[in-house]
């Protein structure tokens, strides 16, 4: 390993310790509580919605979470080790073909939900 | 004036604060930095110091250089430069540096080699709008466009921007912040990027147009 790839592992490891990255991937609802800084004081608000892309580069990785916001998609793009992200949580595993699922973007109501999966694997539930 | 710091661009990453903001950050390491020899104003009518990194080969350092580390009893290094210092901050030949000469949040200049491009048209190289997709434009989309006026002055003008040779120019980018130093490692990360390819050699100075930091280690941070 070089000087920067050990460098983001110790980072990774460092962060995950923090704060644990729950395994979950495109698909799954996840619940992600932001810590939002208000001026002096800081709070936790949550953002519940679909991952509907993962990107995993390391200590670069980032997960995009889609939701219908008062009639309008909103989507977020977090990076998953960020100290700002106090916990993300599954709440749905979702059953689906695709890593990517922007196809989610022209879909509304019915036509966007997702299965979710019948059985979990064991790797998933521990 | 302190000395500046020849170091060796490794490449770039990401370092998350603790606040929740992020930084871009480029790695440049500390590669065996030592003092090779100084200049006096008595001798060379100028105070500096030669700096020189990496070690090298011996097979493949020249004669003439091997005798000059043989004199300042230096084990040959690869990458020499000098750093005009102040009277008082001439440094012993053999003196090994630290990244604890840079502290974070001090700003520094970095000078490197950019990286070539080869011949680069007026687009690349001057940021030109080249001609239009369609309205009858023919095969001359990245064109230039005009070079100059018609009979009166009858000529092009010199230093006209032109395609040509783009990059591998020696570049200084002022005012970079210094987001982390690990002395341990011989690691200093600066904010933002730094001109340069991975693995060539850049040299790092406090900014000038700044006033020194009060942290910073005058006349440098020696080893042991």
């Amino acid at each position: 390993m070089n000087v920067i790839q050990k460098y983001e592992a110790a980072e990774i490891a460092r962060l995950s310790a923090v704060r644990a990255v729950p395994e979950f991937a495109a698909g799954d609802t996840v619940r992600v509580s932001v810590k939002v800084v208000e001026g002096e004081r800081s709070r936790v608000q949550a953002y519940e919605g679909v991952c509907i892309a993962r990107s995993n580069r390391g200590l670069n990785s980032n997960f995009t979470v889609r939701k219908i916001s008062y009639g309008e998609g909103v989507e977020r793009v977090f990076p998953l080790y960020s100290p700002s992200i106090a916990a993300i949580e599954v709440v749905r595993r979702g059953d689906v073909r695709r890593a990517k699922l922007y196809y989610l973007r022209g879909r509304r109501g019915k036509s966007a939900r997702i299965a979710e999966k019948a059985r979990e694997t064991p790797a998933a539930a521990e | 004036m302190r000395t500046g710091l020849i170091a060796r661009k490794l490449g770039m990453t990401r370092l998350f604060k603790e606040d929740g903001t992020h930084v871009p950050v480029t790695v440049l390491h500390l590669d065996a930095v030592q003092v090779v020899d100084a200049r006096t104003r008595e001798r060379d009518g100028y105070t500096a110091v030669q700096l020189g990194a990496t070690l090298a080969k011996v097979k493949t350092v020249t004669k003439p250089q091997r005798g000059h580390f043989a004199r300042v009893k230096v084990e040959p290094r690869r990458r020499l430069a000098e750093f005009r210092v102040a009277a008082d901050a001439v440094l012993e030949p053999g003196a090994i540096i630290t990244a604890a000469h840079f502290v974070p949040g001090q700003k520094v200049d970095v000078t490197g080699t950019s990286k070539g491009k080869g011949f680069a048209g007026g687009m690349k190289r001057w940021n030109f709008a080249g001609l239009e997709a369609s309205h009858g434009v023919s095969i001359s989309h990245r064109s230039l466009g005009s070079t100059g006026n018609r009979q009166d002055p009858g000529k092009t003008f010199k230093n006209k921007k032109m395609a040509g040779h783009m990059g591998q120019d020696r570049i200084t980018t002022l005012n970079l912040e210094v987001a982390r130093v690990d002395v341990e490692q011989g690691l200093i990360m600066i904010h933002g990027a730094v001109p340069g390819a991975k693995g060539d050699f850049v040299l790092v100075r406090d900014a000038i147009k700044r006033a020194r930091h009060p942290d910073a280690p005058y006349p440098a941070a020696l080893a042991g």
